[in-house]
């Protein structure tokens, strides 16, 4: 029972990675871009979250629609205007460029709210929990955590796959030379693409606000599980991402389960056997 | 007849490479105009700098009324000027009709539609879900067509359409030009096979080393002058 009990919470996990990824999955399927601050946004939106809530007493559910448009339009400025120049033939600039903001941020969010780790109080959310027997309980923020998740990739899903905007961006990504051709214009198209990718940030940095303590210096980690489950599920597919980050999530729980200390262990462990038996992941579209 | 396109010594570089020396093309209005010449001559470079994709800035090309040279891509092809690429280049993850669909994105108005395509081209009605790039040549050069059409541009630009095609669907590809010219677009075509370009253009310009060697209409060029324009006419400067 407990093991069962260990894989229903590794999956309820995945779906925060899955968060975590699916802005990272979106931006390097649109124009191989590798965001390595990904994790430094997600944190820049919990602390975002926190100041509003905590700091400035804004009502939780406005605070959530704030940091949402701050990241998304932040996301669009970012990429429109600094990020497009190092976008090329050559994967590297990009990751230089972000690096360097990585460590921007992290430092800036040090001198702004301190070192000490920082949580946004949920209220009944954090321990109200859905009990199916003795040893099995489903929290509601872990629930609700993986219901955003599916929300989330199913709606990028639609997005991509039934409006206009997404055929856009399906477009630029098979062949963004051709595009202006079409009439596209690819700084804009790039844009968009990081303000949706933003919006997603945004939503994970607020489960991950409530979920856990998180101080300037926790953005790394994050990305590390992201790239996890954007690797595990296959580069390009969205879906792949959730399944990469359940295949992750439920590793970790199974790990802690053996021992308290093998959790991220097991995690990385998991990834690495996958990347061996399959390198381009599970369900690869590129 | 108005003047639609006009560049006036138009030169291109790819570097320190100078691809065209001053060319001095024209395309009226509705008319059908046709650029031959051999591999590297300059046609396909022409076609890439009055389009945008290499910089023209500061020169001229005028095209309906104002000069296009140096704006992007994407301004070009809004300001009426559709091209279809050398190779194709469909979106391989997108289906036909999403291919052709991208076309119309820029919202021009006009006469062209998904139902104006299909009925130009019924062979693509039965293939409209399918991925673009899972069609026959021709029928993906017919989705190319259909694509550059669906932005409804004055002037439609044709990159080497019938290269690599067997004969008989170049031909089908190349009933379809009466049927465009009808709708008021003009036409621009880049083609190696002089026989077919004559056949379809009003008036022919011939490239060699990155200059027009020769122009004319189809019925006032004699088969020498056209081999002299489009091999050279002495060997000294063909070794050069």
């Amino acid at each position: 029972m407990v093991w069962i009990n260990a894989i229903l919470q590794g999956v309820l996990l995945g779906g925060l990675y899955a968060l975590f990824a699916a802005g990272l999955s979106l931006m390097f399927g649109v124009m191989r871009f590798i965001n390595i601050a990904h994790g430094d946004f997600i944190v820049t939106a919990a602390y975002l979250m926190v100041a509003f809530v905590t700091g400035w007493s804004i009502h939780p559910a406005v605070a959530v629609v704030l940091v949402l448009i701050s990241l998304t339009t932040a996301g669009y400025i970012n990429q429109r205007i600094l990020l497009n120049r190092v976008l090329g033939k050559d994967i590297l600039p990009p990751i230089l460029v972000t690096f360097g903001m990585s460590i921007i941020i992290q430092n800036a969010l040090l001198e702004i709210f301190s070192a000490d780790s920082r949580r946004l109080p949920a209220g009944w959310l954090e321990t109200g929990s859905i009990t199916i027997s003795d040893a099995i309980s489903i929290g509601w923020l872990p629930l609700m955590m993986f219901g955003a998740a599916v929300a989330v990739i199913g709606g990028l899903q639609l997005v991509f796959y039934k409006t206009a905007l997404g055929r856009m961006l399906r477009a630029t990504s098979d062949d963004p030379e051709i595009v202006p051709l079409m009439g596209g214009n690819n700084a804009h198209i790039f844009a968009v693409a990081t303000a949706l990718a933003s919006l997603v940030v945004g939503i994970a940095g607020i489960f991950l606000a409530m979920k856990t303590n998180f101080d300037p210096s926790a953005g790394p980690a994050r990305l590390l599980f992201a790239f996890e489950a954007v690797i595990i599920g296959g580069l390009g597919s969205l879906w792949g991402t959730l399944a990469g980050g359940i295949i992750l999530g439920v590793a970790q729980t199974l790990g802690a389960q053996i021992d308290a200390g093998y959790q991220i262990l097991a995690g990385h462990l998991v990834f690495l056997a996958l990347l061996v038996v399959r390198p381009r992941g599970l369900f690869p579209k590129m | 007849m108005t003047q639609l396109l006009e560049t006036t010594n138009l030169t291109a570089f790819y570097g320190d490479f100078q691809a065209l020396f001053g060319i001095d093309v024209s395309v009226q209005d509705g008319e059908c105009v046709a650029l031959i010449g051999s591999n590297g001559a300059g046609k396909s470079t022409f076609l890439r700098a009055i389009t945008g994709m290499i910089p023209a800035k500061g020169q001229n090309v005028n095209f309906g009324g104002q000069n296009v040279a140096g704006m992007t891509a994407d301004k070009i092809h809004k300001a009426g000027m559709a091209m279809v690429p050398e190779g194709r280049r469909l979106f391989p993850s997108l289906s036909v009709e999403e291919n052709l669909l991208i076309g119309a994105a820029g919202k021009r108005p006009g006469p062209w539609s998904l139902d104006g395509v299909y009925d130009l081209f019924p062979d693509l009605v039965a293939k409209r879900h399918n991925p673009g790039t899972a069609l026959s040549g021709g029928q993906q050069q017919m989705v190319a067509i259909g694509r550059a059409l669906m932005s409804n541009p004055q002037l439609l630009l044709c990159d080497e359409i019938s290269l690599g095609l067997a004969p008989k669907v170049i031909k089908d590809i190349y009933t379809a030009v009466p049927k465009i010219r009808a709708g008021g677009t003009a036409i621009l075509v880049v083609e190696q096979d002089v026989g077919q370009a004559m056949a379809v253009a009003d008036r022919v310009y011939c490239f060699m080393e990155g200059r027009v060697t020769l122009s004319g209409t189809p019925d006032s060029l004699t088969r020498a002058q056209i081999a002299a324009a489009y091999f050279g006419s002495n060997e000294d400067e063909e070794a050069a």
